[in-house]
């Protein structure tokens, strides 16, 4: 790989950041301070951080229920994605939303998404937008291993084929869907096996790999910007942590975790930047220093922010929500 | 364009189908607003299963799509083609088919400008045939409106003439929020009075399709040509019906028919979805509520029995409601059988 320090450690950044903030996250929810529940991206960072590095702003993303990551790499608030997290009115949703529903239409985020393949229908309909439009976006629909055993996966798949839509179907196969392995639960060996049935390439990679990441999804989106169709890219991942915070792991043992944490993206990524004299110890702590604080005035930015007013609840239905609140 | 009321007395009207009119709203649309497509099953090459789209065929090539089967994406697409700045009118075929892709209407599309504070404007139209035909039986058959009514995020358009078609859909096409039309089957061929002139109609607006004295009829769509068809019946044992078309159920006009009750003091509601939980069922809710004292009798409901609609004709017949049903409601609330 020949790019530049301020590049490289532009990616090691955004992992740090998305990192801080879940950790954080995940602090507070078993301080139980934010209600609802949450899934954390610890430990597949790289993936939305190699994809985004790849996307302009005017690009769309579809994410999911385990999309902080996600937003943070496409540039969100943190404090305003902190906030929704307190169910506060300074949130991205108002307070309507929380973790599963984030959304920021102004950077080209569709929404996280609560209900498994929900996203796919959505981007292949951004996909058809861009086409009738004849514009060059593109769109990168992220899904788990999880979904691809929905019919939206294979709808998906097969609509953006037929219509040659410039969309990159992204999986984060973290192993697990919810509780179960997706080896018990899944037809094929490899998710992007999968692709062949939709003529379209389809690509196994690892997802903890950031460069790999980038690499690959750079070729696919530039495919897809010149008219060539969608790509199905597998990130293979481990989802370290638990389905959601508080999730008691019964179905797998510490040593598999442990194992894991061993190959999580964050820590390969720094000595790899460390071997090649692209990062020093200061500067990497100078960038962990800088996420943290970011992460301390976003959670105190949300605990100044008030509650939503109750009566707001019956807003946002319409466009004029006058008359509908009966 | 100018509102419908003020243009029902005046214009030339000619005679057009219903879903004639449909095509009109939509080339004259399209026309107007490069960004409006549309798309589904058979529609590109044959104009729709009903030819709905007839007018539109060979003029806008790259906007008229033919789809895969595959509601789910039929209908989440329509969704993601809104954000990304489009206008999408999705057709779902038959009404029975929305439940398969049901998740991407009522938990995408329905929820997600709420769920997102307010960020999303969604313009975008899901549009399709509901109601019985001749002998469809019971997957091709169904009028499933009540659902969109029920669940919250979305507007429900259900017209009854050529008039209100074309007129509501121009209103649809101009929305920021979505909007669902469910356009009856034996509806599409039936002739009525179309302005030259452009003209929308706008949602929320009740129309009385007959003025009378003696009982309300409030119904939608096919059961709207039912009720005033008991109506001239009843005329001649001197019973005079008020027959109140709803066009839209969200919004609901709930004062045209609060007002109509005040003065006929009887109510009847009718529809061709099951009489079992159906939006006649809410619209008794409504007014029980809001309007007890001007009530004479228990207000009634017509509506399809509790079963799926049969094959067989004299099945269909009997499960589905018609004229007479209503005729014996409206006596019967006036205490006359």
């Amino acid at each position: 790989m020949d790019y530049s320090k301020e590049f490289l450690q532009g990616l090691y950044r955004t992992m740090v950041r998305s990192r801080a903030f879940d950790s954080k996250a995940e602090e507070l929810f078993l301080e139980g301070k934010l209600p609802g529940f949450i899934h954390l991206y610890i430990g597949e960072e790289a993936i939305a951080t190699g994809v985004m590095a790849n996307l302009r702003k005017d690009d769309y993303i579809t994410s999911t229920h385990r999309g902080h990551g996600h937003m943070i790499a496409k540039g969100a608030d943190m404090k305003k994605m902190m906030a929704e997290l307190y169910g506060k009115i300074t949130g991205y949703c108002r307070g309507k939303g929380g973790s599963m529903h984030i959304a920021d239409l102004s950077i080209g985020v569709l929404g996280a998404n609560g209900e498994v393949a929900g996203g796919l229908p959505i981007a292949s309909g951004a996909g058809m937008a861009i086409k009738l439009k004849k514009t060059d976006q593109v769109v990168v629909a992220f899904f788990g291993d999880g979904a691809s055993n929905r019919g939206a996966f294979h709808e998906a798949l097969n609509w953006c084929s037929v219509y040659k839509l410039p969309v990159i179907f992204v999986n984060e196969n973290n192993q697990f869907a919810s509780t179960e392995r997706v080896q018990e639960t899944t037809s094929v060996q490899n998710i992007s096996d999968r692709a062949v049935s939709y003529s379209i390439p389809g690509v196994t990679i690892d997802g903890n790999d950031v460069s790999a990441v980038y690499e690959t999804v750079k070729s696919a989106v530039e495919r897809a910007r010149n008219g060539g169709g969608p790509t199905l890219i597998e990130a293979k991942t481990y989802r370290i942590k638990g389905h959601f915070v508080g999730d008691p792991t019964l179905y797998r043992g510490k040593k598999e975790v442990q194992e894991y944490w061993k190959r999580e993206p964050i820590g390969r990524f720094e000595k790899k930047l460390k071997e090649m004299g692209m990062l020093t110890d200061k500067e990497k702590e100078n960038i962990k220093n800088e996420a943290e604080k970011e992460v301390e005035e976003a959670v105190k930015f949300s605990e100044d922010s008030p509650f939503p007013e109750p009566v707001s609840a019956l807003q946002d239905l319409f466009v004029d929500d006058t008359g509908y609140g009966y | 364009m100018i509102q419908d009321t003020a243009i029902k007395e005046c214009a030339d009207m000619r005679e057009i189908t219903f879903s004639e009119a449909l095509g009109e709203a939509m080339y004259e649309e399209m026309t107007r607003n490069p960004t409006i497509f549309t798309y589904g099953e058979d529609i590109a090459k044959q104009g729709g299963i009903f030819g709905a789209y007839k007018p539109l065929l060979g003029k806008f090539s790259d906007r008229i799509i033919d789809t895969p089967i595959s509601e789910e994406v039929i209908f989440g697409s329509a969704l993601g083609a809104a954000l990304a700045g489009m206008r999408p009118v999705a057709e779902f075929h038959f009404a029975d088919f929305i439940f398969t892709g049901m998740t991407a209407v009522t938990n995408q599309i329905m929820k997600i400008r709420y769920m997102t504070g307010g960020q999303a404007k969604l313009p975008l139209v899901l549009r399709g045939p509901d109601g019985i035909s001749k002998s469809a039986a019971a997957q091709h058959s169904e009028s499933i409106e009540t659902i969109f009514m029920h669940v919250p995020g979305i507007k429900v358009i259900i017209p009854s003439t050529p008039y209100d078609m074309k007129g509501l859909f121009k209103t649809a096409l101009r929305s920021d929020d979505p909007v669902i039309c469910f356009e009856h089957k034996l509806l599409y061929k039936m002739k009525g009075p179309v302005p030259e002139e452009e003209y929308y109609i706008p949602f929320g607006v009740a129309d009385v399709k007959r003025k009378g004295k003696d009982v309300t009829v409030v119904t939608t769509s096919r059961m709207v040509h039912e009720s005033l068809k008991a109506a001239e019946v009843l005329l001649k044992e001197d019973i005079d019906v008020e027959v109140i078309d709803l066009r839209t159920l969200i919004p609901l006009d709930k004062k045209t028919v609060i007002d109509s009750v005040k003065k006929t003091h009887h109510l009847v509601v009718a529809h061709e979805t099951w009489r079992k939980g159906g939006w006649g069922a809410e619209v008794a809710s409504v007014v029980q509520e809001e309007a007890f004292d001007y009530l004479d009798a228990p207000i009634l409901r017509v509506g399809a029995r509790n079963v799926h609609i049969p094959f067989s004709p004299p099945l269909q017949d009997f499960v589905v409601p018609d004229h007479k049903d209503v005729e014996k409601a409206v006596k019967k609330v006036l205490g006359e059988v």
